[in-house]
Order: structure tokens, then C-alpha cells, then sequence
């Protein structure tokens, strides 16, 4: 049991007091005081002010919540004959995915072992590298998609790019996290024995990783369908231009079948990659 | 005398699924090759090298007077209108996606009434939010509040799948100690169900939180509030120092709030 002499008190403690406790054997205990009043406050004021921040209005929704319920009636009746337009910027959306995650995965694996802590031990290199993946994740795909749309001009090349730049950052993120809790011991025997750094990471830690890898990238891709589906909204190509006409058109019913044909492909690429997935773990 | 077998020997002997290589390395061909005939590319545009050149210097040289002004146009008051419509947006979505997380296990509930309640998840979870963020637009009209609305909707689908698995997760031996001492209900739940969720719970709302900062910053471009809808028509205007100083500005907050979520939620892991 601590003694109430070795408890360091931190500032919450100094400003309220802890509560001392005298035990039957004459030994005294501080009780901390419950920080949950606290907590529950500062969660309330921050409530307050975005409240009031975002003009937070619950009767707008029910005043107007009719017109929620009319538009999602209506994408709930698909049209049927929209479905032959569909097909092509459904297909397009898929190659985008394809294509963008299989060269992001592949330009993540040298960076991610880059970006390692316990392979790149030059703290310098290691920190600039870190930096720019900082960059290049935290941006949103849209926006992504916007200034490649701008480079490369409209279509499904701009998404592609997109989708690569967006799947080599959370890629590279994931997989950095699990090389640096890889068992490295392997990795300095081989070393000790004399094998070059390359050579001992790709018969150590490699074999360790791959698995992870394989299942991060199956996961992006995954991501990368429904993330393809919006690109188009800023003219990057595939379902996300239907999307953004159906809606500028009110024709909710086309909506309904664009959203309906990509759940579809979401559903099934999800089952298969989860298959996939749970086999190699 | 028993034979043993050579290291090497072992090694050569090794399980070899070399068809199933062969058949990944085929599949990954024909996905690829298929793919690769409709992304081409059609070179850079005529202002495209002007653009990314743009973009760089902006990062390089954001516009400082934005970063620092307290205008309504500013980076500041922009920041803080995105963080406060992820804020309820996640909080909100958080207490909706309580009573579906509930309904939606399949070891509380009985089977059709689990059944529709994942499926109405499901539905919630394939609808981009952008799609849903079009379709509130229609009935709050464009604003921070659409914001709000639109995620406090779209968390509900990531927040209550883990809701479920740390309901299903919850170590009921406990619950039958609190019995045998002889507990009420209300106290079953207060001491034995409670504690248990409570971190869970919090966790997931930060994690998701984290999640939602990225999202409503992408929400602003379809006009839900934001910095988003700036940030889009800088890009469209080709003013790269704003689009620097935005740019920078959202990696900044959200490297902060991503370093202070993964510690509260390691944390609440170690049960502190």
C-alpha cells in the first residue's frame, strides 16, 4: 500500500484536497477527490459553445424532418432503367480503387520501413521522413482529389493519383506502427553473423510483417472503394459525378440506384477481403 | 537407430503452395491490366506544373495574416467552427448510437429484432457522408448545423459496430459475484456492468472524434460548414498562400488532436 507521504500530488490534488482516510491499525490514506465533477463540467461548457458555435437547432429538424423522409423514400425506389448508366463509372470507380491501392501499398512498404524507429536509426532522416508522411495523411482525400484534379486534369487519372497518395499515408501509418513492435532480435542475430542491413531485414523482419502488410492493404483497399465513390464530386472520375448530378437534379430515384449498385460492390468486396483477411491471420 | 532429419533437410522439405503464388501473382495480373485500361495518362495539364509549384510555395510561405487573424473569414474561427461540429457531431452520435448498439447484439437481443437493427447500421454505414451530407443540406439549408447533423448520423454506423463488441466482450462472472453477494439489479449494473463499459465507450467516442475532425473538414466543401468550403474555393481561386496557411493550420490541429486521443485512449487501456 502507498503511504500518503510517497503520493505525488499533482495540481488537481493541491486545489482539492484529498480526503484523509484513518484506517482501524491507526495508518492514514489519502482519497483523491473524484475527478468526474470536473470532467463533466468542462464537457458541458465545451457543449455549450459549440452549441452556440454551429447554431446547433433541433426544431428545424422537426419542422422540416418531412423532407428527410421524402428523399430517403424516394432513394429507397431505385429506378431500375437508370441502372445502364450506372455500370461504367461503377467499373471506373473499381479500376481507380484497384489501381490506386496496389501502387500505394507497394510505394508504402520501403517508406514504412523508412519511417521505423528501430531500423532507421538516423534520428535527423528519420524526423523529416516522419514529417512529410505527416503532411501527405492528415490532408483529406477530397482536397487531395481537388488539387490533382487541378495537376492532371479531370478524370480517372486525377483519382488515382488521389487514391494513391491517400492509401500510401494510412498505409505507411499502419505499417510503421507494426514494424516497431516486430521482434528484433532475430534481426540483430543476423546482423551479429555478419549480413547487411537489407539482407537482415528481408529474411527477419519481413516475414514477420508480411502477413500485416498483406492485411493493411486488403483494409485500404477496401477503404478505397468507398472513398473512390465521393472523388468524383470534384471531378476526379467515377460514381462520385452521378452522385453529385442525381442530387443537383433532385432525381433521387436515379440517387437511390447509384447508391444502391455501390453497396453492392461494397458488400461483396468487403466479404471477400474479409475472407482473405481472416485467412491470413 | 532413429533417423533425424538435417536442419537443411528440414528446410528443403519445407510445405511449398508455390500454385498458390502463381495463382495471387495471376489474379493480381489480370486485376491490374483490366484496371489499367481505363487510367490513362493524359500528361499534365497545361497549368498543371504552375499549380503544384503554387501549392509548395503556399506551404512554404502560407499567408500569415489569415493564420492569425480573429476575423470570421480567418484560419482561427474557421478551426474552431470545424472543431465544434465534430465535437457534437461525435457526442451526439455517440448517445444515438447507444440504443442500436444495444438492439444490435445478438446475445441481448432476440434474433429478428437484432437483425434489423444491424441492417439499419449497415444502411447508415454505406451511405458516403457526403451523400448524406447533400441530403440534410435539403432540410437544414447549408451551415455549421448540417455539419453537426450529417455526422452525428454517419458516426452511429463505426460507433455502435464497436459498442457491440465491448457489450459482447463484458466479463459476466463478475455479475454473478455481485449476485452471490447479494446485489440488487441497479447495483449489478452500477458496479458490474458500468465500469465495464464506461472506458470502452469513451475510447471509441475519441477515436471516432479523431475521425470526424478529418470528415468535417471534407464536409465544408459541399457547403456543411467548415473550413472546407474556404479551403475549395482558394484551391478553385489559385490563392496558394491561403491555401498554404488552411493547409497548414489542419495539419497542425490535427497532429495535436491525434497525439492527445492516442494518450487519453492508452490511458483509459491501461485503466487509469
Amino acid at each position: 500500500m502507498k503511504n500518503s507521504s510517497s503520493v505525488s500530488l499533482s495540481l488537481f490534488d493541491r486545489i482539492f484536497k484529498p480526503e484523509q482516510i484513518t484506517l482501524e491499525n491507526g495508518h492514514t490514506v489519502l482519497r483523491p477527490r473524484s475527478r468526474t465533477p470536473l470532467i463533466i463540467i468542462c464537457i458541458v461548457l465545451v457543449l455549450y459553445f459549440s452549441i452556440i458555435m454551429t447554431g446547433f437547432n433541433p426544431a428545424i429538424i422537426l419542422k422540416r424532418g418531412g423532407q428527410l423522409t421524402k428523399i430517403l423514400g424516394q432513394i429507397f425506389q431505385p429506378d431500375p432503367s437508370y441502372f445502364s448508366k450506372v455500370w461504367s463509372p461503377l467499373f471506373e470507380t473499381i479500376k481507380m480503387s484497384i489501381m490506386g491501392s496496389f501502387i500505394g501499398c507497394l510505394l508504402a512498404l520501403p517508406y514504412a520501413v523508412a519511417v521505423s524507429a528501430n531500423i532507421n536509426r538516423n534520428k535527423v532522416l528519420l524526423s523529416i521522413l516522419r514529417v512529410i508522411l505527416n503532411i501527405v495523411r492528415t490532408l483529406p482525400t477530397l482536397v487531395i482529389a481537388s488539387i490533382c484534379a487541378l495537376v492532371f486534369g479531370l478524370g480517372t487519372f486525377a483519382g488515382t493519383m488521389a487514391i494513391i497518395i491517400f492509401t500510401f499515408g494510412v498505409v505507411t501509418k499502419m505499417l510503421y506502427e507494426s514494424i516497431e513492435t516486430v521482434d528484433m532480435r532475430a534481426f540483430e542475430a543476423l546482423e551479429a553473423s555478419g549480413a547487411g542491413k537489407f539482407q537482415a531485414f528481408w529474411s527477419a523482419v519481413f516475414p514477420q510483417i508480411l502477413p500485416t502488410y498483406l492485411s493493411h492493404c486488403l483494409y485500404s483497399f477496401e477503404m478505397n472503394i468507398r472513398a473512390a465513390s465521393i472523388l468524383g464530386y470534384v471531378g476526379a472520375g467515377g460514381l462520385g459525378i452521378l452522385i453529385d448530378e442525381r442530387i443537383g437534379w433532385r432525381d433521387y430515384n436515379g440517387l437511390g440506384t447509384v447508391l444502391l449498385s455501390l453497396f453492392v460492390t461494397v458488400f461483396i468486396i468487403e466479404n471477400i477481403s474479409r475472407f482473405l483477411r481472416s485467412k491470413l491471420s | 537407430m532413429q533417423y533425424k532429419p538435417t536442419v537443411i533437410e528440414k528446410y528443403e522439405a519445407r510445405p511449398r503452395v508455390w500454385w498458390l503464388y502463381t495463382l495471387i501473382v495471376i489474379i493480381l495480373a489480370i486485376l491490374l491490366g483490366w484496371s489499367g485500361s481505363s487510367v490513362e495518362f493524359r500528361g499534365v495539364t497545361a497549368k498543371g506544373s504552375e499549380v503544384a509549384s503554387g501549392i509548395f510555395f503556399g506551404l512554404v510561405r502560407p499567408d500569415f495574416s489569415m493564420l492569425f487573424s480573429t476575423a470570421k473569414e480567418g484560419v482561427p474561427y474557421l478551426l474552431l467552427e470545424t472543431v465544434c461540429i465534430a465535437i457534437l457531431g461525435t457526442i451526439i452520435g455517440g448517445i444515438l448510437a447507444l440504443p442500436f448498439a444495444f438492439l444490435a447484439s445478438y446475445k441481448l437481443m432476440p434474433k429478428p429484432v437484432a437483425f434489423v437493427a444491424n441492417a439499419l447500421i449497415l444502411l447508415i454505414r454505406t451511405f458516403p457522408s457526403i451523400v448524406w451530407a447533400l441530403v440534410w443540406i435539403r432540410v437544414t439549408g447549408p451551415g455549421a448545423f448540417c455539419g453537426v447533423v450529417t455526422q452525428s448520423i454517419c458516426s452511429i454506423g463505426m460507433i455502435s459496430k464497436m459498442y457491440i463488441t465491448a457489450i459482447e466482450d463484458l466479463d459476466v462472472s463478475i455479475l454473478e459475484s455481485l449476485d452471490a453477494s447479494g446485489c440488487t439489479s441497479f447495483q449489478k449494473i452500477r458496479y458490474g456492468i458500468i465500469p465495464q463499459l464506461i472506458p470502452n465507450f469513451i475510447s471509441t467516442i475519441i477515436y471516432r472524434f479523431d475521425i470526424n475532425i478529418k470528415d468535417a473538414t471534407t464536409l465544408g466543401i459541399v457547403g456543411a460548414g467548415g473550413i472546407g468550403a474556404a479551403l475549395i474555393q482558394c484551391i478553385n481561386s489559385r490563392r496558394w498562400t491561403m491555401v498554404g496557411s488552411f493547409i497548414l493550420a489542419m495539419i497542425i490541429l490535427m497532429l495535436i488532436i491525434e497525439f492527445f486521443s492516442t494518450r487519453i485512449r492508452s490511458k483509459l487501456a491501461r485503466g487509469q
